[in-house]
């Protein structure tokens, strides 16, 4: 044992957990889930410090849990656009409004596509397209959103994409502020349906009071979503990723079909921002397209830079981090903006691969890094 | 849809057109040459602009003018607003170039890196005006709409017979401003030494720097020149719209690189090309449809162009500038 332990010594965190018999990692993990859905009532001291609710003018804590766990998808999403991929998404709130305004156009009972339909099949005012077959709608819709904007533009140098996102986020909005016949325009849809459960105490098991309950259902969605997105990584496609993203023209010699690997990770994203907009949606019950600003977009980058592109943990800590400090500390709110361009830009400076990153991306800079000291010195 | 306001107005849609137009052209010759240069999308490069029309407001509320001036304070107080404007955009361009690209061109950082430390840039410059001076020196700074004194009053001087168009002094000055200072651009870049070195990097920046052309200075040059012709945009921009706010750059600078991208990104005389096409484009589209449609106009150009004709109307390349 005392073996074991001296060889735990001096290795760096990363590196014991790396050396963690398989069990033991799996033990952890599952202690850190358990906690996670411990969160909402969270009440010992010191940690409970954390909370966000203390004073009386703090947001509910296990709403801004909620948000935190909603971003956490969203930014895991773009990760797979941004870090795995190496492709700039801006207009990812394009897709995440999708995803939202998707369940709220088919599910809401009082929206007008519902309404037509129901006029031209004669159906009841009650009816509209069931929560369980929105989920499908809101992922189909944001993928092919995100299929029909990377199909021309990922051909092109990545830089352009950039500029088309950005384009595309503002687009989404400003179509979904002024098509009054389809998405109600400035005013928005409410009445977003939640879905379905048992009522408790004369509620429905989903409402707007119960907020833990929401951040449970977004939390089970996103160890799903981390799941795959790890699976996806260490596969055939993920191989294919990193190989396009270190070098597109010695990846399409060996025979990496590029432009194909490269319109799947926006596809992908497109579709996982898709379901954090509907979680969005269906908790808000009420959609309005003054909620997808093209600084969200620049707040999900951010995520996913500042915790550390590439790495799916790091990523999950940008993201709580960015989340979570702004709710903690709302006196400071209009300065979020701010602090967001001052840490993009620092920490893109001093740590580019960010603050928790993936090994690989870490080597990868590292490699740039020596390869353009030589240049240097060569001249 | 309504084409008939559309006819009906041709001539003057046309010239609201170009003169939109002609400010995006000088936004966009920043995209262009710095794209041109570096092969990088400068993000930053539209609060370069919106910092120039907050130094026309600054310029206009030190010397303490406003409407209805006699004509040489008028014509005193434009000129120094232009040359405060120039400088203090060009100072702008020059300060994210060495804070947010330089230390990344040392270390060889991927692409995708200088994107967002534009951003981030980007992100400082809109919450200086929008926050930070606010909480540090009150209004006019924070997140409204501000007025700017129209100095240089909109004066009517002929009309041209036939079609009944009336031109106006300021749409005067604004076409023939940018077009000259396009010119004066295009024969420095084309002519003068300096030129020839901004030319050469852009060609092959090793070869360049093999040849003595020292290649900081030279991505330098272009920053301030693209700054500069920024801050002429900024003031010609308050001439006609008379405001500014904290993020208005956002959309023009969106509108200038699609109009970049339009006449073929690198190539200054293109910037001209695809600044007033877009203007154009984007009246006329206001006109058909209405005005909340005109921004999604740019963006259905610009993925119109990537998609046919990527390299857009007159060809990519500051380098291969000569003809």
């Amino acid at each position: 044992m005392s073996q074991i332990l001296d060889a735990y010594r001096g290795l760096k965190l990363r590196d014991r957990i790396a050396a963690a018999p398989n069990w033991a990692r799996k033990v952890v993990l599952l202690l850190v889930v358990a906690f996670a859905f411990y969160l909402p009532f969270l009440n010992i001291l010191p940690f409970a410090y954390i909370r966000t609710d203390l004073s009386s003018s703090g947001s509910d804590w296990a709403s801004v849990l909620f948000l935190v766990v909603v971003y956490m998808i969203a930014a895991v999403g773009l990760n797979v656009v941004i870090g795995f991929a190496g492709l700039l998404d801006l207009g990812y709130v394009g897709f995440y409004a999708l995803g939202a305004y998707s369940i709220a156009l088919f599910g809401s009972p009082s929206s007008p596509v519902v309404e037509s339909i129901q006029n031209r099949f004669g159906l009841s005012e009650e009816w509209a397209v069931p929560f369980a077959m929105c989920i499908p709608i809101a992922i189909a819709m944001s993928l092919t959103a995100g299929v029909i904007l990377g199909a021309p533009t990922l051909r092109l140098r990545g830089d352009y994409l950039a500029i088309v996102t950005l384009g595309f986020g503002e687009i989404i909005r400003i179509t979904a502020r002024n098509l009054d016949g389809v998405t109600n325009g400035a005013t928005g849809i409410s009445g977003v349906p939640v879905p379905p459960g048992p009522e408790i105490d004369g509620r429905p098991f989903f409402n707007t009071v119960d907020a833990e309950r929401w951040y449970w259902l977004a939390l089970c969605i996103l160890i799903v979503v981390v799941f795959l997105a790890f699976r996806l990584e260490s596969s055939r496609v993920g191989r294919a990723w990193l190989a396009i993203r270190e070098d597109e023209d010695a990846a399409a010699i060996m025979g990496v079909a590029a432009f194909k690997f490269k319109l799947w990770a926006f596809a992908i994203g497109a579709a996982v921002g898709g379901i954090a907009g509907l979680l969005f949606g269906s908790k808000q019950q009420y959609v309005e397209p003054n909620a997808f600003m093209v600084q969200l977009s620049f707040l999900f980058v951010a995520m996913v830079v500042i915790g550390g592109s590439g790495n799916v943990y790091g990523v999950l800590l940008g993201a709580f981090l960015l989340t979570y400090l702004p709710e903690r500390f709302r006196e400071f709110q209009e300065w979020r903006p701010f602090a967001f361009g001052v840490a993009l830009v620092l920490v893109m400076i001093l740590r580019p691969q960010g603050l928790v990153p993936s090994r690989r991306r870490a080597r990868e800079f590292e490699d740039r890094r020596h390869e353009a000291e030589e240049a240097a010195t060569d001249v | 849809m309504d084409f008939d306001a559309l006819f009906s107005g041709l001539d003057r849609h046309t010239l609201d057109g170009i003169t939109r137009g002609s400010i995006y052209a000088l936004v966009a010759l920043g995209y262009t040459m710095v794209y041109g240069v570096m092969k990088l999308i400068n993000f930053a490069h539209s609060e370069v602009f919106m910092v120039g029309t907050w130094t026309v407001l600054g310029v206009y509320t030190v010397l303490g003018v406003s409407t209805g001036e006699t004509l040489p304070v008028v014509i005193g107080a434009t000129l120094l607003a232009l040359l405060a404007a120039m400088i203090a955009s060009a100072g702008t361009a020059l300060a994210v170039e060495r804070i947010a690209y330089r230390p990344l061109r040392k270390k060889g950082a991927p692409p995708l890196i200088f994107l967002i430390t534009g951003i981030g840039c980007s992100l400082v410059l809109v919450e200086l005006f929008g926050q930070v001076f606010e909480v540090l020196f009150g209004p006019p700074f924070g997140r409204v709409t501000v007025n700017i004194p129209s100095v240089l009053e909109t004066k009517e001087l002929f009309t041209i017979p036939g079609i009944d168009l009336t031109i106006t002094n300021t749409r005067v000055i604004i076409i023939v401003g940018a077009i000259a200072m396009m010119m004066a651009l295009d024969t420095f870049v084309n002519k003068s030494r300096l030129g020839r070195g901004v030319r050469a990097v852009a060609q092959d920046p090793d070869t360049a720097s093999l040849m003595g052309v020292n290649q900081n200075r030279v991505i330098m040059l272009v920053f301030v020149l693209g700054g500069a012709m920024a801050g002429v945009a900024a003031l010609l921009y308050t001439i006609q719209y008379d405001i500014t706010k904290f993020d208005i750059g956002f959309i023009i600078g969106l509108k200038a690189f699609t109009a970049a991208v339009l006449g073929g990104i690198g190539n200054l005389r293109g910037a001209l090309v695809g600044g007033l096409l877009l203007g154009i484009a984007e009246v006329y589209a206001s006109t058909i449809w209405s005005s909340e449609w005109a921004n999604v106009t740019a963006f259905v150009v610009l993925v119109v162009v990537l998609m046919f004709r990527p390299t857009g109307l007159l060809g990519e390349s500051l380098g291969k500038a000569r003809a």
